[in-house]
């Protein structure tokens, strides 16, 4: 297998992701398209561990889900707040400046 | 003036002068002292101020006798003469160098004698020093002697002269003023205090021939006078600077520590060829011009006969023997320039003989058909100027100054005998046909002194004017100018012939008017003015009457014995009368050439040095009794016919109507009356072309010409305002400063959409900017 | 070993394949819950890609707390914040074609770089990280990496506690 398969695979899901990022409304739906650029990023760690006989992108890649973890935590009770707050979740709507 | 750097600079020897030459200044700074005194407390003191006055010239005088000997002194000192200075003063021995004048004339080489001068720094600037003190040598010490002694004597006689008058501190302290500034002038060593010295000279005589400026004539002589002589002054500021630039560097470079102002230096300078001789002309024409405005000489003779309106003292002083004399010191003083400039060696014509010989035979015509004493001897004054500046023009240096020397003795005692006849004889007027005549034996002292001075005057032998005029009169026929000689011969004749005329008028004959003792009722205008002049009250100008003759009449009889007739005078008046007449006697002796007396040329003569001179080599012609005989002759031809004339038509009247008979003779007297129509000149055509239509045109000029740039230009300025603010203002730079606000704004709105507070926004700008940065680094970094 | 090696690149085809459909649809889809479970998809098929990596373990963990654990989450976050079910609301965001944009310019040059930096690397046949891969995990996490392993704990403890803070009514 060529490594620029999974390297290739991981920057088109970053992409992907990227572009969910920027491109949807629901906070949510942000956060979801944020967990597919972690997999990406976990993908070409997990990669480039096998390519150099390196345990270290797989511990990595680890933490990476832990943190992920932590993170989609925190960032849905942020968007539990907002959504109490303001009663919506779209991101459009949370923008306070004028213009 | 405040000295600010006291340096006293010393130039000649002046270590072995004596005290009275080193400390010459206080000559002419006790009457400047003296002056203020008068002004500040004239009034409260017990003789109003006359008693300062005469003080202070008395004691110029003294000090000035003190130069006198230590000068020749100094003289005999330097050129081992046997005699000492009193007994050679009246010598009638022979002296060492008048030896070798006996072999018929050529000139004696004398050895030059230093001048004494002092200087002190008053201002320095840029390299340039001005500096103020005294130069003295035989001419200067000549000239302070005789101001002051002349001074001195007016001053007394002005105590009873003008007794009671309305202004008689201001008076003494415009004497007193004019004495310094002519004292000054003559002991000054640069030139601008020999210009400082001729302007306050200047401005005394405007001062004191309107000292009754109350009546309009006075003001006007007083205006004419200044103006005038102004006119002259223009020649001796550009003359000044003129040397002073052309003589600065080499004065410099020669004599160290002198700078262009020195007279010293000017006169060195001119005599070492070094100048360029049209400088030298240049600056002579301009100094000869302010001579001939300050001396009376033709074309600007007509301010002096009209001085005649100041008090009698004043024309005394002023106007016949001392600041007329400031023109002909200054060609004296500054010799070198005028003897180089007009080359006066090579015996052509040359402008200063010309116009000496021109003044004194219009002088001497004028004073014949005078009614007025005064202007018979103004005109006389007038003349005898013109023979000094002629002896000056002909190279007949000392003669010319020994003629100022006896001149001022003489002409003093004329004027103080007029006024002595006017003040006791004729009630205060001086004309001589309607008020005086016969007075020969009721004035017997004023009569005495008249015609003493009368014969000096004329240029009798044994008296002072033999001895001075005829010595001009001999040296221009020597030195090559002959035409003069006749000039000044023709001049003597004249000059008999008028004095003849006046004494026969003043003295001789039947009394008439108030010398009759006749108390005529003064209605007549002139009269009332005469009478107001002396009384010193407002009188009447030309109209109303504030002062009926009456009321005049019986003021004036309050003030002294009318009816008492002509007497002599008194004392104040008598006594400088008589110092003045044995002076006219005595003065001509010191230079009597006939017996090779030649005291006064030793002293004043500044002669030859070795290395730079300062003076140019004189020729003496020798003095020949046949050419004496001759000019005396002529004189006393002409008193004679003189008076027989003067007898025959004015006490016989046999000649009477000749002037209405023939036309000719009528338009003569017509033509000589009005002054050969020079002041017709003058006045209405000069004076009132430039006041009138040249006024009128300048202003014209000014009006429509000059303000039309100005008032164009602030049109212009105002227009190009407005298309300034218009264009420039409003579009180009309010237009950029508006379009940085336009562009801020744009972009600022722009760059607003930057700032959404949209989180995915900045997203989208964070990924792009990232992958646009990873983009340039591929491509630069290289694959 | 040559029909090993065919049958992995067949089968990292049709994951990739399936990765990539999931993802776009979670980025398309406008049913939240759709996309919820789309991103079930995507991290499955993460999880087979690494035991094709040989990393089982973190295969395994993937699958335990990512999709048992994070999907759950959002599942529930997308519950308490949705003020309808169903698929009315748009989901997409009028600027899309922006983000389009970037992300096929990141996706362009990223492709560019990868291609021209590593051709034709291949990855090893063997690995000697399939023997003992837990144990090598173990390993590395409790000796190099066990610094970070504590600041993860507290990261996560924080999170914890975080959210119940942030999430509780008063």
């Amino acid at each position: 297998m060529l490594i620029n398969q999974f390297l290739l695979l991981g920057a088109v899901l970053f992409c992907i992701g990227v572009y969910g990022v920027l491109a949807r409304r629901n906070a949510v739906l942000v956060l979801m398209s944020i967990e597919i650029i972690l997999n990406a990023v976990n993908l070409n760690f997990i990669a480039f561990a096998l390519r150099n006989n390196n345990i270290d992108g797989q511990v990595f890649a680890l933490y990476i889900i832990a943190v992920a973890a932590a993170e989609v935590g925190v960032g849905l009770a942020i968007v539990l707040l907002i959504y109490r707050n303001r009663r919506s979740i779209a991101l459009e709507d949370l923008s306070a400046m004028k213009g | 003036m405040m000295l600010a750097t006291e340096t006293a600079e010393a130039l000649g020897g002046v270590s072995n002068a004596g005290w009275f030459l080193q400390n010459a200044w206080l000559i002419a700074v006790i009457p400047a002292v003296a002056f203020w005194i008068i002004i500040l407390f004239g009034k409260k003191l017990p003789m109003k101020g006359a008693e300062v006055g005469i003080t202070a010239m008395f004691a110029s005088f003294v000090l000035a006798c003190g130069t006198v000997v230590q000068w020749v002194q100094r003289v005999d000192d330097t050129r081992g003469a046997e005699h000492g200075a009193f007994r050679a003063l009246f010598s009638v021995g022979r002296s060492a160098v008048g030896r070798a004048a006996e072999n018929g004339g050529g000139h004696e080489t004398r050895a030059y004698v230093e001048p004494v001068i002092h200087q002190w720094t008053w201002w320095q600037a840029g390299g340039h020093k001005f500096t103020i003190g005294t130069h003295l040598d035989g001419l200067s010490v000549t000239l302070l002697v005789l101001v002051s002694f002349i001074a001195t004597l007016i001053q007394i006689y002005s105590t009873a002269y003008v007794r009671g008058d309305r202004r008689y501190t201001h008076f003494f302290a415009s004497l007193t003023l004019f004495a310094a500034g002519m004292l000054a002038m003559v002991s000054a060593e640069s030139t601008i205090l020999l210009l400082l010295g001729w302007e306050i000279m200047g401005l005394c005589s405007f001062m004191l021939i309107g000292h009754w400026w109350e009546e309009y004539p006075n003001a006007r002589a007083a205006l004419k006078a200044f103006f005038t002589v102004r006119t002259g002054d223009v020649g001796l500021l550009i003359g000044i600077s003129i040397l002073y630039f052309a003589s600065n560097s080499w004065i410099q470079e020669h004599i160290p520590g002198q700078n262009g102002f020195s007279i010293q230096g000017i006169s060195e300078w001119a005599q070492s060829g070094d100048g360029t001789h049209t400088v030298l002309l240049v600056a002579a024409v301009a100094l000869f011009i302010a001579a001939i405005g300050k001396s009376g000489q033709f074309p600007l003779h007509t301010w002096l006969p009209d001085a005649m309106a100041g008090p009698t003292p004043v024309s005394a002083l002023l106007h016949s023997s001392t600041m007329v004399v400031a023109g002909v010191y200054l060609v004296a003083r500054l010799y070198p320039v005028f003897y180089s400039g007009f080359s006066i060696a090579s015996g052509g014509l040359n402008p200063m003989a010309l116009i000496g010989g021109i003044t004194i035979l219009i002088s001497g015509i004028l004073a014949l058909v005078q009614v007025d004493i005064k202007k018979v001897l103004a005109y006389s004054t007038v003349g005898q100027l013109g023979y000094m500046i002629m002896g000056l023009g002909v190279g007949a240096w000392t003669p010319a100054v020994f003629h100022i020397f006896t001149h001022a003795f003489f002409k003093a005692c004329l004027f103080l005998g007029a006024g002595s006849v006017s003040h006791s004889a004729s009630h205060h007027s001086f004309d001589m046909k309607k008020d005086m005549g016969g007075l020969w034996r009721k004035m017997p002292i004023t009569f005495t002194t008249f015609i003493i001075s009368t014969l000096a005057l004329c240029g009798v032998f044994p008296l002072a004017g033999f001895f001075s005029k005829d010595e001009i009169i001999d040296n221009a026929g020597h030195n090559g100018f002959q035409a003069f000689q006749v000039i000044g011969l023709l001049g003597a004749a004249l000059t008999a012939l008028y004095m003849s005329r006046c004494v026969y008028l003043t003295f001789f004959g039947k009394p008439r008017g108030a010398s009759a003792g006749v108390h005529h009722e003064v209605h007549d205008e002139d009269e009332v003015h005469a009478m107001a002049q002396a009384m010193g009250r407002h009188a009447q100008t030309a109209g109303g009457t504030d002062l009926e003759g009456a009321e005049l009449e019986a003021e004036h009889a309050g003030g002294h014995d009318t009816h008492e007739g002509p007497h002599e005078s008194e004392w104040q008046i008598t006594v400088p009368l008589i110092l003045l007449a044995i002076g006219a006697v005595a003065a001509g002796w010191i230079n009597a050439a006939a017996w090779h007396v030649e005291n006064f040329t030793e002293w004043t003569e500044p002669g030859l040095r070795a290395g730079i001179s300062a003076f140019p080599e004189l020729q003496h012609a020798g003095f020949s009794w046949a050419k004496a005989s001759l000019s005396v002759f002529i004189v006393i031809a002409a008193l004679v016919v003189g008076t027989w004339f003067s007898r025959a038509f004015y006490s016989e009247h046999r000649f009477e109507g000749f002037t209405k008979r023939h036309r000719f003779a009528r338009g003569i007297y017509g033509f000589v009356w009005n002054k050969y129509y020079l002041d017709a000149l003058y006045e209405r055509v000069i004076v009132a072309g430039i006041a009138g239509p040249i006024a009128r045109a300048a202003y014209w000029f000014n009006q429509t010409v000059i303000d039309a740039v100005v008032n164009n230009i602030g049109i212009g300025g105002k227009l190009t305002g407005r298309w300034v603010y218009r264009n420039v203002d409003q579009r180009v730079v309010d237009g950029a400063v508006n379009g940085t606000g336009y562009v801020s704004e744009e972009s600022g709105g722009l760059l607003r959409g930057v700032q959404t507070g949209k989180v995915q926004q900045y997203g989208a700008l964070l990924f792009g900017a990232a992958a646009i940065g990873a983009l340039i680094l591929v491509i630069t970094v290289g694959s | 070993m040559y029909a090993a090696l065919v049958a992995q690149n067949v089968f990292f085809g049709i994951i990739a394949a399936v990765m990539i459909g999931g993802a776009l649809r979670v980025v398309t889809t406008k049913n939240v819950v759709h996309a919820a479970l789309w991103l079930v998809v995507v991290l499955a098929g993460a999880a087979g890609q690494f035991i094709l990596l040989s990393a089982e373990f973190v295969a395994t963990t993937q699958v335990l707390v990512y999709v048992g654990a994070i999907v759950v989450l959002f599942l529930f976050g997308t519950m308490l914040t949705r003020s309808r079910h169903g698929t009315d609301e748009d989901l997409t965001l009028r600027q899309w074609p922006l983000a389009a944009f970037v992300s096929i310019l990141l996706l362009g040059i990223m492709a560019y770089v990868l291609i021209d930096a590593f051709s034709d690397d291949k990855l090893p046949d063997e690995s000697a990280l399939l023997v003992d891969n837990t144990a090598a995990i173990s390993d590395a996490i409790f000796k190099p990496y066990l610094i970070p392993f504590w600041a993860l704990s507290f990261v996560l403890l924080a999170a914890l506690v975080g959210a119940i803070v942030l999430a509780r009514r008063d």
